[in-house]
């Protein structure tokens, strides 16, 4: 992994020096990624009451952030090779020839360090313990080796990216509580249909990339099975903070409807599976799965922060 | 034993490495603040009355 791209090579640039810009290096740590990863971890921090003074809050949140940042960046280092090949990636930074995988894993490790030391720092060392496991889990389980390893990489890596609700409770009360663990079982139910929609879309993309993932491994109509099975288990799994008493009203609603709309739409993925109409379907539920994970802990965010919460049960 | 020549960069290469320059000492400097806020914080006003 030590040697440049061959774009790298090619270039005209001056051996040495670094070909980078901010932006690329900003590239490294997959924003849309950290966006998520402070949204969920933000919703840990506002579900529990805590005394801590929001300085310290704000800090940890931006700790968990560059942490999720600095994990996407040795990711991208360890997987520069099967993101040449991937058109979804082949842009990014590394294949692109723009930064070097040194340089990379050498940004990606430092960030590493700095974001947990910092965290245990700053609020506790339980938090900064959750956070390592969290960016070890994904840069070392997930991209080292469940990804090509084998074809339940997702389900298992999926942890890596449920986890921000815990490091960020654990932050601001020094402990794990069931509110976090339900919304990381939220997230970690939710990711295989999310990614096994967009892989039945790209199912060309992972086999050249040479990745077993489910539909490559399985087939496709495995995977339909799997994803609508997953789904059956989310819809009713995000009524649980209503049942545990940290969901409102609103909450309650915004889960049934997205919910159902979840089921809908994996149903009709398992039942159409030939032809444009099947893809159409598949890439549908991958944009609906994210705007149902939004739209819950967006909603949990509001009933929390602003002072909407009108409970349903007692 | 001479040093050896640094390598001469073109335009392109120095506008990007004052980029980088630029947003490492930034970001540096964010750090140094952060750290402040977070210690007046953590100790409270307090911090600011103690004894000559």
């Amino acid at each position: 992994m030590t040697t440049a791209s061959p774009l790298y090579a090619e270039s005209r640039a001056t051996p040495g020096v670094s070909q980078g810009d901010v932006g690329d290096f900003v590239a490294l740590l997959k924003p849309r990624v950290m966006f998520l990863v402070v949204f969920t971890a933000l919703v840990g921090m506002v579900v529990t009451p805590s005394a801590v003074h929001p300085v310290v809050a704000f800090a940890s949140l931006l700790m968990i952030a560059v942490g999720a940042g600095a994990s996407g960046c040795l990711n991208m280092w360890w997987d520069a090779d099967i993101d040449a090949v991937m058109t979804r990636t082949r842009k990014r930074p590394i294949p692109a020839g723009k930064i070097t995988p040194d340089e990379a894993l050498a940004f990606g490790l430092t960030l590493s360090a700095g974001s947990v030391l910092a965290l245990g720092l700053v609020s506790n060392w339980l938090a900064a313990g959750l956070l390592a496991f969290t960016i070890v889990f994904y840069a070392v389980i997930y991209s080292m080796w469940l990804k090509r390893s084998t074809a339940q990489n997702i389900v298992i890596g999926g942890l890596a990216g449920a986890l921000p609700p815990v490091v960020a409770q654990a932050a601001v009360t020094g402990a794990v509580g069931i509110e976090s663990l339900v919304l990381c079982a939220v997230i970690f139910i939710w990711t295989p249909p999310h990614f096994w929609a967009l892989a039945l879309v790209k199912s060309g993309d992972y086999e050249r990339a040479g990745i077993p993932m489910l539909p490559n491994v399985a087939g496709p109509d495995a995977t339909r099975r799997q994803i609508l099975a997953y789904t059956l288990l989310l819809a009713p799994l995000g009524l649980a903070p209503v049942a545990l008493g940290f969901g409102g009203l609103a909450y309650g609603v915004v889960a049934l409807v997205g919910g159902a709309g979840m089921l809908a739409l994996a149903l009709q993925v398992f039942r159409v599976r030939t032809g444009e109409p099947a893809l159409r379907i598949a890439q549908q539920l991958f944009g609906f799965s994210i705007l149902y994970l939004f739209a819950i802990f967006a909603t949990l965010l509001a009933e929390h922060a602003f002072g909407l919460f009108r409970p349903v049960l007692g | 034993m001479p040093y050896p020549k640094p390598p001469v960069l073109t335009p392109e290469e120095q506008k990007r490495r004052r980029n980088r320059s630029l947003a490492l000492g930034l970001a540096l400097a964010a750090i140094v603040v952060l750290f402040y806020v977070v210690t007046i914080a953590k100790l409270g006003p307090g911090v600011l009355q103690r004894p000559m």
